[in-house]
């Protein structure tokens, strides 16, 4: 199995709070690292140090065995795409769908011009998008349309591990199931390498193939899933597996299954 | 999925309402640009409207009340105060908007990048716009007008100096809080540099903001320009402008006011257009 990214020793300080201390993991290639953990634990931190917003304090991050320094180069930053958890700061206000799906794919030369519209359309049929939408701005749609949209965005570059930084956490519950499963439709398609974070163990079991928990900046297990769900290693897991509250079994289905 | 949101722009029967429709729907915007419009059509037409010319005497006519002939009268040396009164506007406004352009563009531009980059960058320019701030407004531009020499030049020279200050403090502030946005962090992943993200993506976010400070700053231009002139260092007569005339007509203010006071009056006039100009635009970019 080939390693897709690895993160040796990273830590970012802020003044005397430390956001993220001495992190170290891999990710394989085409599989899924769910990152859990409570808010304030450095998930997003984490996140944002691997997409290169963030310069840790120190620290290796090496995405498929080229190690990424404190200035990546254009190139090094279109391999890592993000996926944000705000939909209505995610686009560009004033940018059209057209503006913001070809921007990236005109800088980096990825198609031609001529080809621009094309694979444009391309991209909003993978994230179930009207193609009429093309000529239209983002406070036209709603933030589910506006999340597949920043995925779109994401993919037009073709990247080779896409971050998801809790992208369903701010979507009403009928919206965040369709774009969960876009996300799992795409990690079939696309065999996509992608570190998703959640709080929501639900999204984590369904999604992931790794699952690592984070607290206080510290990553405290990383583990298969299923030995995670089924066994997992610290008292703090445990903590968080038993917090997740469930509805009673239905003791008769009334009928209603086939 | 059906679109869910209302698109203000779009009117009851869903078409996308014209650029006059909304002007029309905002009234102070609509009255700022009226009274501009009919300032600006006099000063274009001055010369098919008016028999005159500004600079023309008739010493037999002297300080004459309006009348059918002279529609505001005439001043000391029998030059008709309407015309000149316009000619002073072609004057003035094309100083007040030329005057405007470098320091606009290099106030944006600075507040952006101190906005985008922060750090030292930002440190330092935050430093100089502090400083010019600190000084009263009218001591630099008066010093820099004198040291730059009376006449159009140095009024440029002075805004070239002063002016970009306003802009670059709105932008820089505007810009570091687009910073935290995810459409920025979302531009940088794209491996966009940064310049272009400055120029393509934050630039079209602060220049409607940018838009409505440069309005208000454009009355503080004029005045600034019409009390240089009044004060003898801004525009030299015998170019019309409304600073001289108000000065000029200084000597007969009992006898013949309105030499001083419609002069004044017309800077006035301009001041509650552009500023009428100004808050209705915020007030559609708010809608919006």
């Amino acid at each position: 199995m080939e390693l897709a990214l690895q993160v040796k020793n990273v830590s970012v300080h802020y003044g005397g709070f430390t956001a993220l201390d001495d992190i170290s993991l891999d990710l394989q290639q085409h599989k899924v690292l769910g990152l859990v953990g409570e808010s304030g634990s450095g998930k997003s931190t984490l996140a944002r140090v691997i997409a290169g917003l963030i310069t840790p304090d120190g620290g290796e991050i090496t995405l498929d065995s080229q190690p990424l320094l404190k200035k990546r180069s254009r190139e090094q930053r279109k391999q890592i795409q993000m996926i944000f958890q705000n939909p209505d700061a995610s686009l560009n206000p004033k940018h059209s769908v057209r503006q913001i799906l070809s921007e990236a794919l005109l800088f980096h030369r990825i198609v031609d011009r001529a080809q621009v519209e094309k694979r444009c359309k391309e991209l909003l049929a993978k994230v179930h998008i009207e193609e009429s939408s093309l000529d239209r701005f983002p406070h036209e749609f709603s933030g589910g349309q506006r999340q597949r949209i920043a995925i779109a965005r994401a993919l037009s570059v073709e990247p080779s591990l896409l971050i998801a930084d809790e992208p369903t956490s701010a979507l009403d519950v009928s919206v965040q199931r369709s774009v969960l499963e876009l996300f799992s439709k795409l990690k079939a398609e696309l065999n996509l390498t992608m570190l998703f974070i959640s709080h929501d163990l639900g999204v984590i079991h369904e999604i992931s193939d790794t699952v690592a928990v984070m607290r206080q900046g510290r990553l405290v297990e990383l583990n298969p899933k299923d030995r995670f769900f089924a066994n997992p290693e610290t008292a703090y897991s445990l903590e968080l597996l038993s917090a997740v509250p469930r509805m009673p079994k239905p003791s008769t289905s009334g009928g209603l299954t086939t | 999925m059906k679109q869910m949101r209302i698109d203000p722009r779009l009117n009851a029967h869903g078409k996308r309402t014209s650029l006059i429709g909304r002007i029309g729907s905002t009234p102070t915007l609509l009255a700022g640009t009226l009274m501009l419009a009919v300032l600006v059509l006099l000063a274009a037409f001055i010369p098919f409207i008016s028999p005159y010319q500004p600079s023309e005497q008739n010493l037999s006519a002297f300080l004459q009340p309006p009348s059918a002939e002279h529609w505001l009268g005439t001043d000391q040396l029998g030059r008709d105060l309407f015309t000149r009164l316009i000619y002073a506007a072609r004057t003035d406004l094309k100083i007040m908007v030329l005057a405007e352009i470098i320091p606009f563009c290099t106030g944006l531009f600075l507040g952006m990048v101190a906005g985008y980059y922060g750090k030292w960058l930002d440190t330092v320019i935050t430093l100089i716009t502090d400083t010019f701030i600190a000084f009263p407004f009218y001591l630099i531009v008066i010093i820099v007008a004198f040291a730059s020499g009376a006449g159009e030049r140095g009024i440029y020279i002075t805004f070239i100096l002063v002016g970009w200050i306003v802009f670059a403090r709105v932008t820089r502030g505007l810009t570091a809080s687009f910073r935290q946005q995810e459409w920025v962090a979302s531009a940088q992943t794209l491996g966009l540099p940064g310049i272009r993200i400055i120029l393509r993506h934050i630039l079209p976010n602060v220049l409607p903001q940018a838009i409505v400070v440069l309005m208000t700053d454009m009355v503080g231009l004029l005045v600034a320009i019409v009390t240089l002139g009044y004060l003898g260092i801004g525009i030299t007569p015998p170019t019309p402008d409304w600073g001289t005339m108000i000065s000029d007509g200084q000597s007969f203010i009992t006898t013949a006011w309105w030499l001083s006071a419609v002069p004044g009056f017309a800077v006035v006039y301009t001041g509650i257009a552009l500023s009428l100009v100004g808050d209705g635009l915020a007030d559609l970019w708010r809608k919006k």
